[in-house]
């Protein structure tokens, strides 16, 4: 099961191979790096959405480094670069619920439009896979059917899901699933909520009082909050982790569309400016399309060398 | 207007022109910020390397080498290429026999629904009969949402369901739109990636079964560098006629609109603005311009005020201003309108250099001021309110206490609320707030 999951992941990486990261793993298979290597190198790395700011600081410790050392050769220069890469997202990493509790509580956000719903069947799917008794929260109650296609997922990957009406508030929603979590002694709870861009001050104020009102039922509760972020999205995803961080306390990413031509790079900036942890990686629209994230083995993959 | 921006640029050229004459290098040194800027905004490398090209050759041959104050000469030439690559507006084309067809592309989660029945909504008010086809089979309950999202709008949606093929959905669609004298037809077809090749070919087929009079390719504002690849792709299977950039009520600079618009040649047609039906705006190359290079937008901004503020109330409060008889009470009721347009940050980053100011501010620093300010009014009697003057010592301590604040912080108001006073004082002579607004454009 594990090795279909990591098939599917370096598949979507496969094709970020060919083209940015390829073309990073090729930079490096001449014979001396010269000026046009580090402009070329810059290009690559913009390109991959990783960032101005990101980019100039780890070419400059990249080449500080290779020199302090006096490192000629192209892969020893690459191999920091990989280095210097894994740390931006190494220093920030935590073990996705960690610790024993009677019920988990995981509260999943993001923008409009970024994958929440189907990252969420996939989650749900993932803890199925590991025994977990799972239920969904429907606190989605603004989008037009969005409960609807909730409950489809949640059928097809065998969960069930609390739900309200359309246009309910979602804080009951959550309340009410806490509730039938408990009773039905359900030891994970995955909450789905309404798309919002991070610049709608009411709408971010909502996402900290469903916090809080888990929090109220279950100690500690919610004890993962995981912004879903697209990996087409460019520099504006480092503003929505920066304030769904502040007001929904988000400890984690789940890098969603991974299987698009684009990779991600601005998970990068997030892990260098914000210390935000990407926990998981989603591919595709099958519900067997995600995988746990390793900086390490992302890295590789992006270099081709998985 | 152009202030960080500019002042890097100024900066720049400053530091260059100290050493002499400035040569064609010095120039290409001198965009390196708007480069940046450029690249920030999400606008694609290729495409920033080709515009930067532009800039500098028109920049050497309009001779700002020779010039006093090259920095202004190559902003104002940036902007003016950032313009002029955007395009004009262009309106949807909805010529021809009717029932015209227009079909609605993008990747997954761009927002085509959203858009589809905003576009709607849009051509109603037009005098058009639009019929919506939910051809969208693969992503659960999207049929659903544009049911729902119909019936919200009062617009039928022509479906079959998830089970049949979406080109046939979209030709009996199109079928039943001239049958039943519907005179324009909005295809909602499925997000894909464009380097699945089974789906392209499925819009392909689409295309091919309905010749939809436009293929719009719907663009999020916040995408990155894959813009490029997407647009281009997209153009290349299906010939794209217009874009449409969603979720421009976000603060993504919105660099995609100009990497997607460079690569494929097409006109923006709408902008998407938030999740309601009417939230839909045209798109002007100026602003949008500004905001790419992080400029602000002025005009998004006064458009809000005048949306808030009718003009009796303008009217009124002149009058008042003129009289000198503006209260805390009439205070009180600006603060409130002031808050009703939106999140004071969101206000604050509209205007040019401000966004840089807000960034170092705590999120909800400039909301706290606004609450505590109303606080303090509200802890006022009327009398108060209405002659701040008979506030004495002991008044301001109840005050203080009643609003949670401090002696301190009720002084502070009431010294800004009679600076405020001696400001308008000095308009009366000149002219009013509405003589005031014009000038702000």
């Amino acid at each position: 099961m594990l090795g279909l999951r990591r098939n599917k992941i370096e598949d979507g990486v496969e094709r970020t191979r060919q083209s940015v990261f390829g073309r990073i793993a090729n930079l490096f298979r001449t014979n001396e790096i010269t000026e046009e290597t580090w402009d070329e190198l810059e290009m690559l790395l913009i390109q991959a959405d990783v960032g101005i700011a990101t980019v100039a600081e780890l070419l400059q410790i990249v080449r500080e480094s290779s020199a302090e050392r006096g490192l000629r050769r192209p892969e020893e220069v690459r191999d920091l670069l990989k280095q210097g890469l894994v740390d931006l997202l190494q220093g920030s990493q935590h073990t996705y619920l960690e610790g024993e509790r009677l019920l988990n509580v995981v509260l999943v956000v993001g923008v409009n439009g970024s994958g929440k719903t189907t990252s969420i069947a996939k989650l749900a799917r993932y803890h199925k896979e590991r025994g977990d008794r799972v239920l969904l929260a429907a606190a989605d109650t603004f989008r037009a059917a969005a409960i609807d296609q909730l409950q489809i997922w949640a059928q097809r990957v065998g969960v069930d899901v609390i739900a309200h009406q359309p246009g309910a508030d979602p804080g009951a929603v959550v309340y009410d699933a806490i509730r039938a979590a408990q009773a039905r002694s359900a030891n994970v709870l995955i909450v789905d909520t309404a798309g919002r861009l991070h610049t709608r001050h009411n709408l971010m104020q909502e996402l900290a009082k469903i916090s809080s009102i888990a929090r109220k039922q279950v100690h500690r509760a919610p004890h993962e909050t995981l912004l879903v972020l697209d990996a087409t999205t460019g520099q504006n995803a480092l503003n929505q982790a920066k304030m769904f961080a502040e007001t929904a306390g988000v400890t984690g990413v789940v890098l969603a569309k991974l299987d698009s031509s684009a990779k991600g790079g601005m998970v990068f900036a997030i892990g260098r400016e914000l210390g935000l942890p990407v926990l998981f990686v989603a591919t595709g629209e099958q519900p067997d399309d995600w995988a746990p994230f390793d900086a390490v083995s992302f890295v590789n993959a992006l270099f081709g060398e998985a | 207007m152009f202030e960080s921006l500019s002042d890097k640029v100024q900066e720049a050229f400053r530091k260059l022109s100290g050493k002499g004459r400035l040569s064609e290098t010095d120039v290409k040194t001198g965009l390196r910020d708007v480069r940046l800027a450029l690249l920030e905004a999400d606008v694609n490398y290729r495409v920033v390397k080709d515009f930067t090209d532009r800039v500098a050759e028109r920049a050497i041959g309009e001779g700002v080498i020779r010039s006093l104050t090259p920095a202004q000469m190559v902003i104002k030439i940036v902007h003016e290429e950032l313009i002029s690559l955007l395009g004009e507006p262009a309106k949807l084309d909805l010529g021809g026999t009717p029932p015209v067809v227009l079909m609605l592309v993008g990747l997954q989660g761009s927002g085509k629904t959203t858009m589809a029945a905003k576009l709607a909504v849009h051509l109603r008010k037009l005098g058009h009969r639009p019929l919506l086809v939910a051809a969208d089979t693969y992503r659960p309950a999207a049929i659903q949402q544009l049911e729902t999202l119909g019936r919200a709008i009062d617009i039928t949606v022509h479906s079959e369901g998830d089970r049949v093929a979406p080109p046939r959905i979209c030709r009996n669609g199109v079928d039943r739109a001239r049958r039943e004298g519907y005179t324009a037809v909005l295809l909602d077809t499925a997000g894909r990636l464009q380097i699945d090749d089974t789906m392209m070919s499925e819009l392909e087929s689409i295309r091919e079964l309905t010749s939809p009079r436009e293929c719009l390719l719907v663009v999020d504002s916040m995408t990155g560098q894959e813009a490029v690849a997407v647009a281009e792709e997209f153009n290349k299977r299906i010939g794209v006629t217009g874009l449409l950039l969603t979720k421009v009520d976000g603060d993504a600079r919105g660099g995609a609109a100009l990497s997607a618009r460079s690569v494929t040649g097409v006109p923006i047609k709408f902008m998407g603005s938030g999740e309601k039906p009417t939230d839909l705006e045209p798109f002007y190359p100026d602003r949008l311009a500004s905001r790419i290079l992080g400029m602000g937008d002025m005009l998004t901004l006064i458009e809000r005020a005048e949306a808030t503020f009718d003009q009796k109330q303008a009217a009124d409060l002149e009058r008042k201003m003129r009289s000198s008889a503006f209260t805390l009470e009439d205070f009180i009721e600006q603060l409130h309108a002031v808050k009703s347009m939106g999140p004071l940050n969101d206000l604050l980053e509209m205007i040019p250099g401000m966004s840089q100011v807000t960034k170092q501010l705590p999120s909800d620093a400039t909301e706290r001021g606004l609450k505590t300010t109303e606080a303090i009014i509200s802890s006022m009697t009327i009398q108060e309110r209405r002659a701040p003057r008979i506030i004495n010592a002991s008044r301001r301590r109840r005050i203080a206490r009643g609003s949670g604040t401090s002696v301190q912080e009720v002084n502070n108001l009431l010294r800004q609320f009679e600076q405020m006073q001696q400001m308008m004082k000095q308009l009366q002579s000149g002219r009013g707030m509405r003589g005031l607004m014009p000038r702000l454009r």
